[in-house]
């Protein structure tokens, strides 16, 4: 099933004329940005300079820390008023980066997840419990209006509470739901703990299952549990949200709508363009994104573009599961964490070292292992656990998840030579 | 004497952590009179000791690498007969002193008991058990 058959299945060579279209409209639209004109023109480039995909290569990347340098409206390419929405998402130093939307760019975006969820066979018949978080993570909203464009019944149920989740999964009879991997596997061991058998007791048939990088193991084992498919996708709100790629009912790579996104794969070291089909990180230049158009935007993303042709007729190229990231964050609970984060909250409370250790756990557990400051040491336990509760609170208010506070004594973590190895993932997703 | 000096060592939760500390104080032959042991349920906790050497084994410890801290504690003398204990708190109770943490020390002699108490102001909390005829440990 197609949503939008001529666009998804462009040839080739219609695909490139609509993609120079649209990358000269955009670049144009770049020159708008203080940010973008003093770059170019600093480096002699003038919009006519680029007139294909192959002259990106002229061009510089952008980076988070450039969103960030220019928060909060510096990346703004259109009028303050023709702007409808704001989404932010974490960032390495407490500013986050600000993402804007005109009306027509959550259009797109809609569009997009309707040419998602059409492929997968989301219909007007299904009833699509949505349970990301909603608000100023782009994840749930836009997923939210796809599933209402093709006429599904959504549950805007958001995340959390997991048996008000089964409740509604049995009363409303859900067909489709929109969750992280951890939560998939965190509802799969509550549901067996209440005995509640999906396959005889629920009505689901597929799940869209993302904003976490997971293995192909996950997957089998989130589609035996619960007796549904559970399709990849990516997306990122720089680009406008989910939807960017996501996978047809093959099940093999993610579609990336190159009608909308021009993509790049490049050593993450070098900044080198790759060949296709070489593993690296994933560049995406945004062909349709109004408000906030974005050059060469390094993802952190390590994917690989599939060059085959998929047989389920699209022409637009699939990129493989992402395998990693190029930086240091990581991803709890559908939220971006970096490092650094909890770093400078233990630079600002006085009684802990500077050295730390971050654990993930199966379920999404995070915990945050702190030694603590020998000459601040009261030896009053009260002193500690006020202490330890004080961590726990303005980590959460720093990286929105409540992580478990661990108090070591000196000299327990491994000294920090250069890199140090911050952040252990024992979770198998 | 007005006040003991007490260590307290911050330990995580897990076996051998007295062990450690033990093993010091009996190397160089330092004499434990009184201890305890508080733990939180976020995973660690402080023990408490009352030691003939006090200051020694504080700088002992610190050497080897102990979260210690030596800190004033009072020493209330605890007359042995039935509401001993009881005339004690009569006192906190009365002047509204709240007790942090406590335990006994029995010296050699083993003629009383010593409650050993930590306040939030000892000075206060001295002053006013001295008006009530309160013997210390001397």
């Amino acid at each position: 099933m197609f949503w939008n058959k001529e666009i998804e299945t462009i040839n080739k060579k219609r695909l490139k004329t609509l993609q120079i279209e649209r990358l000269r409209k955009t670049i144009r639209k770049a020159f708008n940005v203080p940010f973008y004109r003093e770059r170019f023109k600093s480096l002699g480039i003038r919009p006519e300079h680029i007139n294909g995909p192959e002259d990106l290569k002229k061009l510089p990347f952008t980076t988070r820390e450039h969103l960030r340098e220019n928060y909060p409206y510096g990346m703004l390419a259109i009028p303050r008023e023709k702007v409808i929405r704001l989404h932010t998402s974490s960032g390495t130093t407490g500013k986050p980066k600000a993402i804007f939307y005109s009306r027509r760019d959550i259009d797109i975006s809609t569009e997009l997840i309707a040419r998602c969820f059409t492929m997968t066979e989301t219909t007007k018949y299904d009833i699509f419990q949505n349970m990301m978080t909603y608000g100023l993570f782009t994840g749930a909203l836009i997923m939210h209006y796809g599933a209402e464009k093709v006429g599904a019944l959504v549950i805007p149920i958001s995340a959390g509470n997991t048996e008000r989740q089964i409740a509604y999964m049995k009363d409303f009879q859900t067909t489709v739901v929109h969750l992280t991997p951890s939560y998939a596997l965190y509802m799969a061991d509550v549901l067996t703990r209440l005995g509640i058998e999906p396959k005889r007791e629920l009505y689901l048939k597929r799940a869209y299952v993302g904003a976490e990088p997971y293995s192909e193991e996950t997957r089998e084992k989130i589609e035996e549990f619960f007796s549904i498919d559970v399709y990849n996708s990516y997306g990122l709100s720089e680009m406008g949200g989910p939807g960017v790629a996501f996978e047809c009912k093959e099940k093999n790579g993610m579609h990336i709508w190159e009608d909308c996104f021009l993509i790049e794969i490049i050593d993450p070291d070098t900044g080198e363009v790759l060949p296709e089909g070489s593993e690296g990180e994933l560049i995406i230049t945004t062909l349709a994104r109004e408000a906030m158009p974005l050059i060469r935007y390094r993802t952190m993303d390590i994917t690989s573009i599939i060059t085959e042709k998929c047989p389920c007729g699209r022409t637009h190229r699939r990129i493989r599961r992402i395998k990693g990231r190029a930086d240091d964050m990581f991803i709890v609970r559908g939220v971006n964490i970096f490092p650094q984060q909890i770093e400078r909250v233990l630079m600002g409370v006085k009684g802990v070292g500077k050295n730390y250790q971050i654990i993930l756990d199966q379920y999404d557990m995070m915990t945050v292992r702190v030694e603590i400051d020998r000459e601040v040491f009261t030896g009053r336990i009260e002193d500690l656990v006020y202490l330890q509760k004080e961590l726990t609170e303005k980590i959460r208010d720093e990286v929105f998840v409540k992580p478990n506070v661990e108090l070591l004594e000196p000299g327990t973590l491994p000294a920090t030579e250069g890199k140090a190895k911050r952040v252990i993932d024992r979770r198998t997703l | 004497m007005s006040y003991l000096k007490q260590l307290s060592i911050f330990a995580e939760n897990k076996p051998g952590r007295l062990e450690r500390v033990t093993n010091v104080l009996a190397e160089v032959g330092i004499n434990i009179l009184a201890i305890s042991i508080s733990s939180s349920p976020g995973g660690f906790g402080v023990i408490k000791f009352i030691v003939n050497e006090p200051e020694r084994a504080f700088h002992l410890l610190k050497e080897k690498g102990f979260t210690v801290s030596l800190n004033p504690v009072l020493a209330i003398a605890l007359e042995d007969r039935p509401g001993g204990l009881h005339n004690v708190a009569i006192i906190f109770s009365k002047h509204n002193i709240n007790i942090e943490n406590a335990h006994v020390l029995i010296p050699d002699s083993r003629e009383r008991a010593y409650l050993i108490v930590e306040v939030e102001d000892i000075d206060r909390a001295f002053n006013i058990l001295k008006k009530e005829n309160i013997k210390f440990y001397e």
